[in-house]
């Protein structure tokens, strides 16, 4: 089992998440977490998939199929080493005066922000790659945690090179 | 070699070249969808109107170019479309209302996206305003075709509809063919619009490869020459490619054994020597064979189905793959290639031409003396072949096989799906391209007639035999209506059991002969869980209904035959008769079985080659 990360430039029009998602579900995949949003370019959505795979041929395979659609301008696996990843967290936390400070505390040792706190509770907005978020949340949940709420994964390359620029040039060309 | 076969022929709508930019004129959306059609260059529509498509018919019934056909059934609309794109080449279109118009139209979608045809449905919907609020024939058919075409647009807005009928056509004929659907809203129909041609594409992300890559074709060449027991694997593709001749060359340079599957029968001539046959579950032994042992399976424009791989493990154990395909998806989806080769199969085949001949001038050829040994040896011991009844009454086969002797030279065939689709795929030598249409990947009963139909209707001077069963038949026969009125003389063959026989066939063999529901001919006296009637020879045949009546009742010329003395005056009669359709029902013996065959989900090792006959396999080669 391994996690893989598909940026999906695809054109920004109506159906095209769900052109995507019924391909992932039609070929048996399960997505771990989805993010989508336009780009520098109003014309170009772009969606980062999560997917858990057991071997590599079948994220081949998906990865063909969805090349094919006709709204899908590019497909770029992100590799972890050369690339950034954040989800965003909103946290609601059970808070009273004696726990507010603790958790306060850990609020700040993991850099996130308290965003909203009332007599019972506090909220907390967390940004992050999975790992820090999930050990942010171990040291919250003692308290107690009565809402939950996480964004996708979001990710780009690290360095100059941008994955919009080609795809960029082939919709200029169209119109 | 190259440059002679670099331009890719795709299946291509006539005029889209040709049509020179002309002044925007006012009109509604229903009058551009129209003249957006001329200027394709469709000449013949398939269709049935209603409601939310109405404004469309208005002008359609003003066009000089664009032939309307109005069946009895949307199915027929879209199999007829099939039908048309597969004898023509060109893209067949059909047109339905919305809601069940549109869902009518959806196993001939799904039928076409599994066979790469190219056609294009066009679908009226409710009114923009209206969609989502399930109005009066309402459905989200874009939403429902989604995984059965190539793709499908929506259009709410006048503006959109002559770029993006010009889009529809450019996906559904280029790259790997496939249907593409158009749903219009009503008030997209009736509203004002400007109309210019050719209008501007806009497709971004649709970039079909059709030129192969150099050094895998050279890869492929080097494996080829290699190769000790090399065997060609043709599929539908190298058809859709118009890459026959290209095909007939490689395989003479190279002496290969060839094998092509249902899909693409009569891409290389029955006839040729080193045709081995056709591979599959009900395949030639020579041929599901050769695959079997070969070491080295050169893949063009074919999928590895699982029709013809038989349990995928076992299928081909010895064998390198060398898997050309227009479709990168295909490639390494079932079985794993050593050399992918992405592009047109006719683009490949010449590349490929060019690369072993280089080979060979350079010292390297194959030599397959050996492995013909092998292959003759199995093609000769193995024929395909079939009892004849000793009562008299017909061998379906034998049906099968005198009408396909007896044909007008250039005869096309549409086959429904069951026993009578592998006869016919059998028992008919094909030596022509585009002269066999069936309903391969999604296997639709039903599909005969009116794909028969619409093959007539685009090469109307072509003799057309529909090849059917006698429970196909009675799923699509309203279509013969459409035939008797509108000038559409086809010839249909009931191949009449009075049973499901392939159905039956398989509860014969894996069902201990427990005949659940697969009797068409007992209704009413039928006792549940009895036999009775199978076999007798009153019972003989589905005679409710009586197919001559029908076909008489439906403006055709009706035609029995009970027995071999009679058959081929039965064909000849039928094959005189010009001026209306005609259905001959052939009424023939039921314990039929179709051989050789290797059961599902069973490998291809296991081919029975009759009941209770393995062949010997030459074990030997397992090496």
């Amino acid at each position: 089992m391994s996690k893989h990360t598909l940026s999906v430039l695809v054109e920004n029009k109506p159906g095209v998440l769900a052109r995507i998602t019924a391909l992932f579900s039609r070929r048996g995949f399960n997505i771990d977490s989805l993010a989508v949003g336009t780009t520098e370019h109003p014309d170009i959505s772009r969606i980062t998939i999560v997917v858990n795979v057991i071997d590599e041929l079948p994220l081949e395979q998906v990865t063909k199929q969805l090349n094919k659609l006709v709204n899908v301008l590019k497909i770029v696996e992100l590799d972890p080493a050369a690339a950034v990843a954040r989800e965003l967290v909103l946290v609601k936390v059970r808070a009273d005066n004696e726990t507010r400070s603790q958790i306060v505390e850990i609020v700040q040792l993991f850099r996130a922000k308290t965003v909203d706190v009332s007599p019972e509770a506090v909220t907390i907005e967390a940004t992050g790659s999975a790992d820090k978020l999930e050990a942010m949340l171990k040291m919250l949940e003692p308290f107690g945690i009565k809402e939950l709420v996480q964004s996708g994964t979001i990710a780009i390359g690290r360095g100059a090179r941008s994955i919009t620029d080609r795809s960029l040039r082939a919709l200029d060309r169209s119109a | 070699m190259t440059e002679q076969a670099s331009g890719s022929h795709h299946p291509q709508p006539r005029a889209r070249t040709a049509a020179p930019a002309a002044p925007a004129e006012r009109m509604t959306g229903a009058q551009a969808l129209i003249r957006s059609l001329e200027a394709v260059g469709v000449d013949t529509v398939f269709g049935i109107p209603g409601g939310a498509i109405l404004p469309a018919y208005d002008p359609l019934m003003d066009s000089s170019k664009v032939r309307h056909v109005l069946v009895r059934h949307e199915q027929g609309a879209g199999h007829a479309a099939t039908g048309y794109a597969q004898a023509t080449g060109r893209v067949g279109v059909c047109m339905a209302t919305s809601g069940p118009g549109a869902t009518n139209l959806v196993t001939p979608i799904a039928d076409a996206h599994m066979d790469s045809v190219p056609i294009v449905a066009i679908t009226g919907q409710v009114a923009s305003k209206s969609i989502g609020t399930d109005a009066f024939q309402e459905a989200d058919i874009c939403g429902i075709t989604m995984p059965i075409t190539k793709h499908n647009f929506l259009i709410t807005n006048p503006d959109d509809i002559p770029h993006t009928i010009a889009e529809a056509f450019h996906i559904a004929a280029t790259g790997r063919p496939g249907p593409v659907l158009v749903d219009i809203a009503k008030d997209a129909l009736q509203n004002q619009t400007t109309f210019s041609w050719p209008p501007q594409q806009d497709l971004p992300g649709y970039r079909p490869v059709t030129k192969p890559h150099a050094k895998q074709i050279r890869e492929a060449a080097r494996l080829i020459n290699e190769a000790r027991r090399p065997v060609f694997y043709v599929g539908g593709g190298v058809l859709k490619a118009g890459a026959t001749g290209e095909l007939k060359i490689l395989a003479e340079l190279t002496g290969a054994p060839v094998t092509t599957t249902l899909m693409a029968l009569g891409a290389f001539p029955d006839s040729h020597p080193q045709h081995v046959g056709m591979p599959g579950m009900h395949g030639d032994v020579s041929a599901v064979t050769a695959l079997q042992k070969s070491d080295l399976i050169v893949a063009l424009g074919a999928r590895f189905d699982d029709r013809v791989t038989g349990r995928l493990d076992t299928f081909a154990p010895h064998a390198k793959i060398v898997h050309a395909d227009i479709d990168p998806a295909e490639i390494s989806k079932n079985r794993v290639a050593d050399v992918p080769i992405v592009g047109d199969a006719r683009e490949v085949l010449a590349d490929l031409i060019v690369a072993v001949q280089a080979d060979h001038d350079a010292g390297h050829k194959g030599d397959y003396t050996e492995w013909w040994n092998h292959l003759n040896f199995w093609r000769n011991t193995y024929p395909l072949g079939y009892d004849v009844p000793e009562d008299g009454s017909l061998a379906p086969q034998q049906v099968i096989e005198r009408i396909g002797k007896l044909a007008p030279e250039g005869t096309l065939f549409a086959a429904g799906v069951g026993q009578h689709q592998m006869w016919a795929a059998q028992f008919i030598k094909y030596e022509q391209p585009g002269t066999w249409f069936n309903s391969g990947g999604a296997g639709t009963m039903g599909y005969a007639v009116p794909a028969a139909m619409g093959a007539k209707a685009g090469r109307p001077d072509a003799t057309v035999w529909a090849i059917d069963g006698d429970g196909c038949f009675q799923m699509t026969n309203q279509e013969l209506v459409t035939c008797a009125l509108n000038n559409i003389p086809i010839k249909v063959a009931v191949i009449n059991n009075g049973a499901l026989g392939m159905v039956r066939q398989w509860q014969n063999l894996f069902y201990g002969e427990r005949f659940s529901n697969t009797v068409l001919h007992d209704g009413a006296e039928h006792v549940p869980g009895s036999t009775q009637g199978v076999g007798s020879i009153t019972n003989r045949g589905t005679r409710v209904p009586d197919f001559v009546k029908l076909a008489d009742a439906m403006g055709c010329v009706g035609l029995r035959c009970e027995s071999a003395d009679d058959l081929d005056k039965v064909i000849e009669e039928a094959n005189a008769i010009n001026d209306r359709p005609v259905v001959v029902d052939f009424i023939v013996h039921e314990d039929a079985m179709v051989w050789p065959m290797v059961a599902a989900g069973t490998s291809n090792d296991e081919i029975m080659a009759a009941r209770d006959v393995r062949p010997d396999f030459s074990d030997d080669l397992d090496d």
